[in-house]
C-alpha cells in the first residue's frame, strides 16, 4: 500500500527515522551514560578526570572472571539448545497434526514473565521441591531432602533450564509468523520423494530462509540470555553470582565508588554481549558449513522417529514443566504447614493471600498502570508508525525497522543503568513517567512487531473502496483499517502488557524503589525463601498477562455483537 | 501583571514556608512537630523481606494516618544500604532538601557510614522524643552505643536483637545441641550437611561469623575498636582457620549458603536443616504461629553468651518529612507500639523499653504476653556479647567472599 501522500514533511517525519528517534536515542544516551563514568567522568559526583582506575577495580573483584565466563556460557547454551530444539521440532513437525496440538500448549507460555517460569522452575527442581516430593519415599528412599545443588548450581544448568523453557515459545512463534512465507507443503513433497525424513528434508530446503526471517530474534534471545538478571537472582549461581546480577548489586551499593565500578562493569557487560555475537556468527558460520556439506554429500538421514520424537518431547516437556510447576506455586500459596516428603499440604489456608492481599494492592495497582499506559502508548506509536509507512517487510523499508531490535540487542543492565544515572544527574525524580519511558522501550518493538504482520497482509481493496467514495486518509484508518484490524489492535496490546509486566530490571533500576510492582516485588522476595508469599506474587505475575489475552480475545465478541463477521 | 507578582510572591513564600518547615522541625517543641507532619507522607525505608514486620509496618502506618493523618509508605529494601545509596546520590547530586528518603530501618555498618558522611539529621533528636523517658538505656548499653559507635541521639532505638539457635524437637536431641561455636563444629561434623548459615554480606550470616571471631578470638578488646590493618590477618586467622574446618560438613558442603534467615527458616521446615539461628528470639514462634514451621520447633543459645545488639530508627538530613519522621519514630517507641511488636503473632521483636520505667498497666500488659512455645524467657537468653565495631564487620565480609566465593 502507497502512502496516500508524499510531501517533504512527511519524509522528513519519515516512520523510520522516527522509530530511530524514540527507540536509539534513549538506548545511545544510556551507553553514553554508562561509557563516560566508566572511565571515571561523572560531573554530577564531581568527578571530571578520566582514569582506567574503575576498570582495574573492576578486574581486582574477587572472582569476576568466573562470573563473567558463566553468563556468557549460560546465554549462549540457552540459545542454542532452544534453537536446537526449536528446529528440531519445526522441521520434524511443521504441517502435522501433532505440530498444532504442541502449538496449543506451548503458545500460553509466552505470556508467562520470565521470573514467574523461573519459580515455578525452582518450586519443581529443588531438593525439597515437588517432584521430589511426588516420588519420595516410595521410589527415592529419601526421607529428607538430599544433598544435591539445585537449583543455584554454579554451572548455571538450572538457570539455563529456566531461561530454556521460556525462550522455546518466544522463537517458536517467532519462527511460526514466518512459517507461512515458506513452501512447506512443496518442499515435503520433494524432499520426501527424493528419499529424505521430515528432519533432513527440512534442514536441506527451507531451514536457511526460515532461519533468515528469525535471525533477529534469536540475537535478541541471545543478548538476553547473556545479560538476564531476574532469572539469575531466583535459579543462578550464587557463588559467584553472574555479572549481570553483580552489576545490579553495585548499582545499590552505598558507596559513591561502586557506581563507578557499577559502569566499568556494564561496559564490560556490552563486550560480553559482543563476544556472545561474534560467537554466535562463528556457530552459526559452522552450521552453514555443516549444513552445506550435508547438502552435498546427499545424505540422507530417513529414519528419523527418534530424533523428532525428542523434539516433541523437549516442546512438550517445557509446556507441561512450567505449568507443573504454576501448579506448585498455587500450591504453595495455600499451604499451611507442607513438611518434607508429603505430597500435598498438611492442611490448607488462605492466611497468605489474606495477609498479602493489602501488600500486593500498591504494586499491583502500579503494575496494571504501567502496563495498560505502556501497552497503549506504544501501540497508538506503532499504529501511527504502520500508517505513514505501510508495514515492515517492504522492501527496503524493512531495515531501517531493524532499529527495532535495538534495545532487545544490547544489554537492558547496561543501557537502562546509563539511563538511570542520567536522570539522576539531571536532577528528575523516580516517577511513574520516567519508569513508564523505560518501559516504552521495551513494549515498542514488541506491540509493533506483533502489529506489523496483520497489518501488512489486511486486503488493500477495502481502503481503496473507501478512498474511491472520497473518505479522507485518516477517516479511512479510524472507520475502516482499525476497526477490521480490532484484534490483532488489541492482541498487540496484550502483547505489550505482558511485557510490561514482566519488566523487572528497568523498573529496579529507574523506580528505584519508589515505583514497585509485582515483578520487583516477587523477585525482591526471592531471596526471602518463604515459598508461600512468594506463591501468591509469582502466581499473581503469571495471571495478569492471560487476562490481558482474555480481555483481548472478548473484546471483538462484545463490540460487535451484531457483526458476526468482524467477530474473528 | 500585578496579579500575577501577587500570585509568584504568594507561591515562593509557600515554599519557603514549607522548606522552611521541613528543616525546622524541633523536637522541642512537640506541638508544633504534630501540627507540621499532618499531612505529610514519610517514606520509611525498611528491609521487606518479612510478611510479618510488613504487616506490622502497614499497621503502624494506618494508625499514624488515623491518629496525626500522617501518610506512611513503605518502602520495602532487600538491603539497607540501597536507602543510604540514595541518600548519597541525593547529596552529590546537591539535593539537601527534598529528600526521598524520610526515615531508615537502620544499624551497625550502614548507621556508622551515614554518621560519618553526615548525612543523618541532627542533633540530637531521639533523647528528645517524648516517648524517650521509657526506653531501657541503662541495661541496654547497645541503645547509646550502636556496634561500639555512639548514637548521640541520631537514631531512636525500636527494637532489641539476640543470635539465637532453633531446632526440631522431633528431629534432633536437645542432649546433643552444642553449647559454643567450637561444640557447633564437632556437631556438625557428626550431622553432615545439617547447618549452614547466610551468605556474607547477608545481615545474619556476618553475625554468625562476628560470633565465631568474638569466641575464638584472645583479645575482645581488640573487636571494639576499629580494625587494625596491620594485624587483621592475623586476628581473624581463628575465624578462617574455623570456617575452613567447617565447611566441608556445611550445606551442600558450603558450595552454597542459603541467602538470608527466611531462607534457612524454609529449609529447617523442609528438613534440609537441623540447626538454624536468628537475631529475632521470638522468630520460631512466629514461624509457628504463622504455620512455617512445626510446633515441635525450640529455642537455644550458648552459655557463653551470643551476640546481642540494639535496631534503630534514623532521619537523612535531607529528609521530606522530618516532621512527620519524627512523629513516626515517636508512635513506633510508644508502650503500644512496641507492646505489639513483642507479640509473637504479630511479629515478636524484643522490646527497647525498661518495664520498670512504664505505667502499671502497660507492664503488666508485657509481662502477661505470651511469647510463645518456643521463645527462651528474657532471663534463659544468656549473657549478650557485644557488637564488634563496624569495620570487623565490612572487613571479615570481604575476606570470606574472597576466601569462599566461588566454590570448587
Amino acid at each position: 500500500m502507497a502512502p496516500p501522500t508524499e510531501t517533504g514533511v512527511r519524509t522528513l517525519f519519515d516512520a523510520n527515522r522516527l522509530l530511530v528517534l524514540i527507540l536509539g536515542l534513549p538506548v545511545l544516551a544510556g551507553m553514553a551514560g554508562i561509557a563516560l563514568p566508566a572511565f571515571g567522568y561523572l560531573p554530577a559526583l564531581g568527578e571530571s578526570q578520566f582514569t582506567l582506575d574503575h576498570f582495574a577495580e573492576l578486574s581486582g573483584q574477587p572472582h569476576i572472571l568466573r562470573s563473567t565466563l558463566t553468563g556468557l556460557a549460560a546465554g549462549l547454551a540457552t540459545t542454542s539448545i532452544s534453537i536446537a530444539i526449536v528446529g528440531t521440532f519445526l522441521a520434524g513437525f511443521a504441517g502435522t497434526p501433532v505440530f498444532s496440538r504442541i502449538q496449543h500448549l506451548v503458545s500460553p507460555l509466552l505470556a508467562v514473565p520470565h521470573a514467574a517460569v523461573a519459580f515455578a522452575l525452582a518450586f519443581l527442581i529443588a531438593p525439597s521441591g515437588l517432584l521430589l516430593r511426588l516420588i519420595s519415599p516410595e521410589l527415592t528412599g529419601f526421607a529428607r531432602p538430599p544433598q544435591w545443588l539445585v537449583p543455584n548450581d554454579p554451572l548455571a544448568l538450572s538457570m539455563i533450564a529456566g531461561l530454556v523453557a521460556k525462550e522455546i515459545p518466544f522463537l517458536f512463534l517467532v519462527a511460526l509468523a514466518a512459517l507461512p512465507q515458506l513452501p512447506l507443503r512443496q518442499s515435503r513433497q520433494l524432499t520426501a520423494a527424493l528419499g529424505h525424513g521430515h528432519v533432513s528434508g527440512f534442514f536441506v530446503t527451507l531451514w536457511p530462509a526460515l532461519y533468515r526471517q528469525i535471525r533477529l530474534a534469536v540475537l535478541a534471545v541471545l543478548v538476553y540470555s547473556v545479560s538476564v538478571v531476574d532469572v539469575a537472582i531466583i535459579l543462578g549461581p550464587q557463588l559467584p553470582a553472574t555479572l549481570p546480577v553483580r552489576i545490579a548489586l553495585w548499582t545499590a551499593d552505598h558507596e559513591l565508588s561502586a557506581r563507578f565500578l557499577a559502569s566499568a562493569a556494564a561496559l564490560l557487560q556490552l563486550a560480553v554481549v559482543a563476544v556472545a555475537i561474534a560467537s554466535w556468527f562463528l556457530m552459526e558460520r559452522l552450521g552453514k558449513i555443516a549444513l552445506a556439506r550435508m547438502t552435498a554429500s546427499g545424505r540422507r538421514i530417513r529414519n528419523d522417529t527418534l530424533l523428532r520424537l525428542a523434539s516433541a518431547i523437549a516442546m512438550a516437556a517445557t509446556a507441561v514443566l512450567t505449568f507443573l510447576g504454576l501448579a506448585a506455586l498455587g500450591l504453595w500459596s495455600i499451604a499451611g504447614l507442607w513438611p518434607f516428603p508429603n505430597n500435598v499440604p498438611t492442611h490448607f489456608t488462605p492466611q497468605t493471600w489474606l495477609r498479602s492481599m493489602p501488600q500486593l494492592g500498591p504494586p499491583l495497582r502500579t503494575t496494571v498502570a504501567l502496563a495498560i499506559s505502556a501497552a497503549s502508548l506504544a501501540l497508538l506509536i506503532a499504529i501511527m508508525l504502520l500508517n505513514r509507512n505501510g508495514a515492515a517487510g517492504g522492501g527496503g523499508k524493512a531495515i531501517a525497522y531493524k532499529s527495532l531490535y535495538l534495545p532487545l540487542l544490547l544489554p537492558e543492565i547496561s543501557f537502562v543503568f546509563g539511563l538511570k544515572i542520567l536522570i539522576i544527574a539531571a536532577g528528575f525524580e523516580p516517577a511513574f513517567a520516567t519508569v513508564l519511558a523505560a518501559h516504552l522501550l521495551f513494549v515498542l518493538p514488541y506491540v509493533l512487531l506483533s502489529l506489523s504482520s496483520p497489518w501488512r497482509t489486511l486486503d488493500p481493496r477495502f481502503e481503496r473502496i473507501a478512498a474511491g467514495f472520497g473518505k479522507s486518509p485518516l477517516r479511512i484508518l479510524i472507520t475502516v483499517r482499525l476497526p477490521m484490524l480490532l484484534r490483532a489492535c488489541l492482541t498487540a496490546f496484550a502483547v505489550g502488557f505482558s511485557v510490561s509486566v514482566s519488566l523487572y530490571l528497568p523498573t529496579l533500576l529507574i523506580g528505584a524503589g519508589r515505583l514497585t510492582t509485582i515483578a520487583t516485588e516477587s523477585v525482591a522476595l526471592a531471596s526471602g525463601g518463604d515459598r508461600r508469599v512468594i506463591g501468591v506474587y509469582a502466581l499473581v505475575q503469571a495471571l495478569l498477562p492471560f487476562l490481558a489475552f482474555l480481555v483481548a480475545s472478548l473484546g471483538p465478541q462484545l463490540l460487535f455483537r451484531n457483526r458476526r463477521a468482524m467477530r474473528t | 501583571m500585578i496579579g500575577w507578582a501577587v500570585k509568584i510572591a504568594a507561591a515562593l513564600l509557600l515554599a519557603c514556608g514549607i522548606a522552611g518547615g521541613a528543616v525546622a522541625a524541633d523536637p522541642g517543641n512537640w506541638d508544633k512537630v504534630v501540627a507540621e507532619a499532618k499531612g505529610q507522607t514519610v517514606y520509611f525505608n525498611a528491609w521487606g523481606g518479612s510478611e510479618s514486620i510488613n504487616a506490622y509496618i502497614r499497621w503502624a502506618g494506618e494508625e499514624m494516618k488515623a491518629r496525626y493523618g500522617v501518610s506512611v509508605v513503605h518502602v520495602k529494601l532487600d538491603d539497607t544500604a540501597k536507602a543510604v545509596a540514595t541518600v548519597v546520590a541525593e547529596k552529590s547530586a546537591g539535593k539537601d532538601d527534598g529528600g526521598s528518603v524520610d526515615l531508615i530501618w537502620i544499624n551497625g555498618e550502614n548507621f556508622a557510614a551515614m554518621k560519618r558522611q553526615n548525612l543523618l539529621f541532627g542533633p540530637d533528636w531521639a533523647t528528645r522524643l517524648p516517648n524517650w523517658r521509657y526506653v531501657d538505656f541503662e541495661t541496654r548499653p547497645t541503645v547509646l552505643a550502636d556496634f561500639t559507635i555512639p548514637t548521640e541521639g541520631l537514631e531512636s532505638p525500636w527494637g532489641g536483637a539476640k543470635l539465637v539457635f532453633f531446632y526440631d524437637s522431633a528431629r534432633t536431641e536437645a542432649k546433643a545441641l552444642p553449647d559454643s561455636a567450637e561444640e557447633l563444629l564437632t556437631w556438625a561434623k557428626a550431622n553432615p550437611g545439617r547447618f549452614s548459615y547466610p551468605q556474607p554480606p547477608d545481615f545474619i550470616g556476618s553475625s554468625f561469623l562476628k560470633q565465631v571471631l568474638i569466641e575464638l578470638t584472645d583479645d575482645r578488646g581488640k573487636l571494639q575498636k576499629p580494625v587494625d590493618e596491620e594485624s587483621f590477618a592475623a586476628d581473624a586467622a581463628p575465624l578462617f582457620a574455623y570456617l575452613d574446618r567447617l565447611k566441608p560438613f556445611l550445606w551442600r558442603q558450603g558450595k552454597a549458603f542459603p541467602q538470608n534467615y527466611p531462607d534457612m527458616k524454609q529449609k529447617l521446615a523442609d528438613g534440609e536443616l537441623d540447626i538454624i539461628f536468628a537475631f529475632n528470639p521470638a522468630e520460631a514462634s512466629s514461624a509457628i504461629a504463622n504455620g512455617e514451621l512445626p510446633e515441635t520447633v525450640r529455642s537455644f543459645v550458648f552459655s557463653g553468651g551470643t551476640l546481642g545488639n540494639t535496631h534503630f530508627l534514623a532521619i537523612p538530613y535531607n529528609a521530606t518529612a522530618k516532621a512527620g519522621a519524627l512523629l513516626f519514630a515517636d508512635f513506633l517507641l510508644s508502650p503500644e507500639a512496641q507492646l505489639r511488636k513483642q507479640d509473637p503473632k504479630i511479629w515478636g521483636d524484643p522490646t527497647v523499653l525498661s518495664l520498670d520505667k512504664l505505667p502499671a498497666a502497660d507492664r503488666s500488659a508485657f509481662e502477661s504476653l505470651d511469647l510463645g512455645v518456643a521463645t527462651l524467657r528474657p532471663n534463659e537468653l544468656g549473657p549478650a556479647l557485644d557488637e564488634p565495631h563496624p569495620s570487623w564487620m565490612t572487613r571479615i565480609e570481604a575476606a570470606w567472599i574472597r576466601r569462599y566465593g566461588a566454590p570448587n
